[in-house]
């Protein structure tokens, strides 16, 4: 319904402040409206006509009739409202100017809520992803990479490292034998190394101290696949030898590695563990970074950290004076240096990262996981 | 291992509760991974290193619990009950009596393995009586999910759960001839063991004789013909101090792995022996009565070097940082059985005795874990250490990182997959490295007897320098050799995704092949692509449609080009002045639709469609692709280095072709045609569209091609330009081209 002016008969400041807000709504809404010069035209005749124009009728319909006392405000009040519909009439002529060209835009406009054509961008594996990023702290930290074969001899997987021959260290290994060794030396048989520490004895065969070196590398263990075995695997080595390093750096280092991959917030412990390589010897923990180390996940148990709310990452340890021995001609004397040495699953963080639940995923190249990565 | 916290209650006053206990225990490298049941009969699931045998057992553990807590630990005694010689833990050298002894029950031991049976110790129980053993022993087993079977064989099961000394009990009155003697078998000789099982022996393993026969697989299991039955009343108790070497190997020998065989292989107490015998003793005379009879027989034929250990308190502070001070280090290895006695003047230093159940600790640097281990790890202040030295990287992580930038922006997933293929595979796919060389007999029909001879040999591929590495102890014929090549396993993933609707594939993976090359073990690395056709369709942009033809011809042209632009934007990122392509692709690609990739004459990669006998062997659903890339020659070449190039200042000039050609002859016969008239200005000469079929005759094709020019120095002249395109003309012309209307 058009505005048509109302006459006044209350003339109270309540009633008054009402009859001009509707009148100047009215003026808001009705320039808007314009489309064109007619519609403008229009717009000022109605509002600005000398005779019968909105604004003449409000002289003659509420200022004139007025009672005396009332004269003042209301005049002051007309006044207020004559110059607010002069700006909405000047707005109107602006419009009828512009609105061709506002509407040219509009009717070509495009649904910009339609999907995005995306051009495919390929993923990075889980496993190399968390491998390169935990690598980079490291070198962030002075170490250089370092690598070495995957099939390996005896000597480097297992003697060098302190596992002498029979030795029941072995056992825990489970490992692959390349076929048809028998007619060798045992230190020259060949088999798939089961960890990436093979590496920091070819290293220090070849590099005098000191030395910092990550070592990232793929093992093999006789595990059948299922959702936390697989064969095959990913291992992170570390190797630091100077003639300063205690027991103190190697907690400091990892603490601090740790504090870089997972977030500031996360805490390490280190407890006494066993390796054939290092002593003394521990497995260090992370407080739980998926429950921030309360066992609990809302109301349910955390899984991850089956509600300890720690997980254990790496093994971790003094380098034993034993491995020294085999790599002393090359600076190594175990009375001069010292060094410690860790090694973590990089398939097993970033199962932990992730969420995963299964480690066969992994390596299926299944795109529906892989994908989720992008 | 099971443990019973109840039980190693009864060696030391803990006031702590069990929850406690198992954190302080664990923090002390005492892991108990879970805790089950309560009270009495809670049970700790212990997760021990193999490095400690001590702690295998109930009074290992108890004694743990005594040094972290700082308790007195109660001694191990065998309440026996005739008055017949006792021994503890604490009472440690047994008199040294060389070479066999004789006892009063009239029974003799004779070591003939004295480097591999150093002490030999037993006792006789005679007149008892075989019945199911007390309750409280029987609960006791239960508990740790051991099976009762009678009190005399229960009997050396609760001593080894209790002080982790393994011991055997024999009928007596079935042992022959009075005595037993420690010997290497007889190769052949057989002994049935008490699992049943009869076993057929070899000279290297050390057995437990009677007079006649093998009666125990010394530290293992004992003899199925003289264990103890209903019937027993008279009881040897044996127990030995074995080798652990020896013991290791006959239990991988024959596969039996026991309590017993697990002990010994890491190292018994050598001091424990007639103690042990004692408490089993004093078990089977408890329920079965009986009479002991004379003192132990103690059979030491060798002492166990156990020398002591040099401890400085600077090689502490050295190896642990920080500072630990000495009444903290004396106080840890005290409470640990260890004796220190102060040694020099200057540094502080002890003599360390190392306590017999402590077969691990040889060396100054095991003293120092014990310290650590019991001082707690978490109290050892965080420190870093400084280095002043250069970070390197691997010599080829830049270009892998390329290769790797560029195979995710082109849309292929990162795939890993098993090292492993089956020998049917590695004899199908061959050495990867193999994109020399391998030209496959089935597609070119005509090939040289020497061509055929080394393909031969590559089938056969022990006849050849080149050898695949097998596995000793496969998981599965499925995964029964080392990779020689990355495809199998790219086929395998597609596949995986094809079976399970994913239709638009695209996969890469780098890694390594292993082979043996002349006798030396080689890990190439590789880079290997694969895509099913719906994503090599997918990506064509329908601009770029070259070949406008209808028909699967077409379609098949213009998806390989799809796949082969991925293959080149790999490759141009490295150094190479011609990269040219060829047919001689292995025989698992389709022989019309691969190419080799050649960077000046050397192969880089082959690639392309895979052959049809492939796909249906594999099931696959779809055509796939497949990109094999060498690496090993990529990394030699390294990355091509970007040298600016002024921009133009004159404006180019493109001229089209219209010819019609017959299929034999390949765009890279014009390239090479038009490339010839070394034209200064030629910029590009690229196809833009090929038809066939229509007013087009078959066998030919037509195609357009277009040449762009532009001269650095100047704007080009119509004359020029008409007569370097008349030059190009003939040239075509020359291939037997016939230029359109």
């Amino acid at each position: 319904m058009a505005y048509t002016i109302p006459k006044l008969t209350d003339y109270s400041a309540a009633a008054l402040e009402k009859a001009a807000a509707e009148l100047l709504s009215a003026s808001d809404q009705e320039w808007q409206e314009v489309r064109n010069e007619a519609d403008w035209k229009a717009l000022r005749d109605r509002w600005m006509a000398r005779k019968n124009g909105i604004l003449t009728l409000v002289n003659d319909l509420w200022l004139k009739p007025a009672p005396k006392e009332a004269k003042r405000d209301v005049g002051q009040r007309v006044n207020e409202i004559k110059a607010q519909v002069e700006r909405d009439v000047e707005k109107g002529r602006g419009l009828a100017k512009n609105y061709p060209i506002l509407h040219e835009c509009f009717s070509s406009s495009v649904d910009i809520t339609l999907p995005g054509l995306r051009r495919p961008i390929g993923a990075e594996h889980p496993v190399v992803k968390t491998t390169n990023e935990m690598v980079r702290v490291f070198q962030k930290l002075g170490y250089s990479v370092a690598d070495g074969p995957v099939v390996e001899t005896d000597y480097y997987n297992f003697e060098a490292l302190n596992f002498p021959p029979n030795h029941p260290a072995r056992d825990t290994q489970d490992t692959l034998f390349i076929a048809g060794q028998q007619g060798k030396a045992q230190r020259e048989r060949l088999l798939l190394r089961t960890h990436t520490s093979p590496v920091q004895i070819r290293t220090m065969e070849k590099m005098r101290p000191p030395i910092r070196i990550v070592i990232p590398g793929t093992v093999h263990r006789n595990d059948p696949p299922d959702a936390s075995h697989s064969p095959m695997f990913h291992q992170i080595e570390g190797l630091a030898v100077d003639t300063n390093i205690t027991f103190g750096d190697l907690k400091g280092t990892l603490d601090h590695a740790m504090k870089e991959f997972f977030g500031s917030n996360v805490k390490t412990s280190f407890r006494p563990s066993f390796f054939p390589f290092t002593e003394p010897s521990a497995e260090m923990f992370v407080s739980c970074f998926i429950c921030g180390g309360s066992g609990k996940r809302g109301m349910d148990p955390c899984r991850p950290c089956k509600q300890t709310g720690w997980i254990e990452i790496l093994g971790c340890g003094m380098v034993d004076p034993n491995v020294f021995e085999f790599v002393k001609d090359n600076g190594y004397d175990p009375k001069k240096v010292s060094g410690f040495a860790f090694g973590m699953g990089a398939d097993r963080i970033a199962l932990l990262k992730y969420g995963v639940d299964d480690l066969q995923l992994f390596f299926q190249g299944d795109v529906r996981f892989l994908g989720q990565f992008a | 291992m099971k443990l019973s916290p109840q039980w190693v209650r009864e060696f030391v006053d803990l006031s702590v509760d069990d929850r406690r206990l198992a954190e302080d225990l664990t923090v002390a490298g005492i892991a108990v991974e879970g805790i089950s049941g309560s009270g009495a009969d809670a049970v700790f699931e212990m997760e021990i290193g193999t490095n400690r045998p001590d702690a295998m057992n109930h009074y290992g553990v108890a004694r743990e619990a005594a040094a972290i807590y700082d308790l007195p630990l109660k001694a191990l005694e065998a309440k026996l009950l005739s008055g017949a010689r006792t021994a503890s833990d604490s009472d440690s050298t047994a008199a040294l009596k060389r070479c066999a002894t004789k006892n009063p029950a009239d029974f003799s031991i004779t070591v003939e393995e004295p480097q591999l049976c150093p002490r030999f110790s037993a006792r006789v129980v005679r007149r008892t009586k075989i019945k199911a053993s007390p309750e409280r022993i029987a609960h006791r087993l239960q508990l740790l999910e051991q099976r009762p079977i009678s009190n005399a064989v229960d009997a050396t099961n609760y001593v080894l759960w209790e002080m982790g000394k393994p011991t055997h009990v024999f009928d007596m009155d079935l042992l022959e001839g009075r005595k037993l003697i420690i010997r290497k078998a007889k190769d052949g000789e057989k002994l049935k063991t008490l699992d049943g099982v009869e076993r057929t022996l070899t000279s290297d393993d050390l057995v437990v004789a009677d007079a006649t026969k093998p009666v125990g697989l010394a530290g293992v299991m004992g003899g199925f013909d003289t264990m103890i039955t209903d019937k027993t009343r008279n009881i040897l108790i044996e127990s030995a101090w074995w080798d652990p070497v020896t013991v290791r190997k006959t239990s991988r020998r024959h596969g039996i792995h026991t309590d017993a065989s697990h002990r010994f292989e890491r190292g018994a107490d050598f001091e424990s022996t007639i103690l042990s015998c004692d408490l089993v003793a004093a078990l089977i005379l408890e329920s079965g009565g009986g009479e002991m009879v004379g003192d132990a027989i103690d059979v030491v034929s060798r002492q166990i070097d156990q020398a002591p250990v040099v401890l400085r308190v600077s090689e502490v502070q050295r190896i642990l940082g920080g500072n630990l001070d000495v009444g903290e280090i004396f106080r840890i290895l005290k409470k640990l059985g260890f004796s220190l006695i102060p040694e020099g003047q200057e540094d502080a230093m002890f003599r360390v005795q190392i306590p017999s159940w402590r077969m691990d600790v040889e060396r100054e640097i095991d003293v120092i874990e014990e310290i650590a281990r019991l001082h707690g790890y978490d109290k050892f202040e965080n420190t870093l250490p400084t280095y002043s030295g250069a970070v390197v990287e691997l010599p080829h992580a830049a270009m892998d990182a390329t290769l790797r930038e560029r195979a995710l922006a082109l849309g292929y997933n990162e795939a890993v997959s098993l090292t492993f293929i089956s020998h049917a595979d590695a004899e199908m796919f061959g050495f990867s490295g193999a994109v020399e060389g391998s030209t496959s007999a089935a597609k070119t029909g005509h090939q040289s007897e020497v061509e055929i001879a080394a393909l031969e040999a590559l089938r056969h591929p022990k006849t050849t320098s080149r050898q695949v590495l097998e596995l000793e102890n496969p998981l599965s014929e499925e995964a029964s050799v080392m990779r020689t090549s990355m495809a199998p396993g790219m086929l395998d993933m597609l596949a995986w995704n094809l079976n399970r609707d994913s239709e638009s594939v695209r996969l890469f993976e780098m890694g390594r092949v292993y082979e043996m090359r002349g006798g030396e073990r080689v890990e190439p690395a590789r880079a290997c692509l694969g895509a099913t056709l719906a994503a090599v369709k997918g990506s064509l942009p329908a601009s770029g449609v070259l070949d406008v033809s209808k028909g699967e011809q077409a379609a098949a042209a213009e998806a390989f080009r799809s796949f082969k632009g991925d293959v080149e934007n790999l490759l141009a990122a490295f150094a190479y002045r011609e990269l040219s392509f060829d047919r001689d692709t292995a025989g698992h690609f389709h022989p019309g639709r691969s190419a080799r990739a050649l960077m000046d004459g050397t192969v880089v990669a082959q690639f392309g469609q895979i052959a049809e006998e492939v796909k249906w062997q594999r099931k696959l659903r779809q055509d796939v692709f497949l990109a094999e890339i060498d690496l090993e020659q990529l990394h030699a070449r390294g990355l091509r280095t970007v040298k600016f190039a002024p921009l133009a200042k004159y404006p180019a000039v493109e001229r089209d072709f219209s010819f019609v050609f017959a299929d034999e002859v390949g765009f890279e016969a014009m390239r090479r045609a038009v490339m010839r008239l070394r034209l200064g200005a030629l910029r590009s000469f690229i196809p833009v569209e090929i038809f066939r079929g229509g007013s087009i005759a078959e066998g030919k094709y037509s195609v357009l091609l277009r040449a762009r020019l532009q001269s650095d120095e100047e704007t080009l002249r119509d004359e020029q330009i008409a007569r370097w395109s008349g030059e190009i003309v003939r040239a075509l012309q020359g291939l037997g081209g016939v230029q359109r209307a």
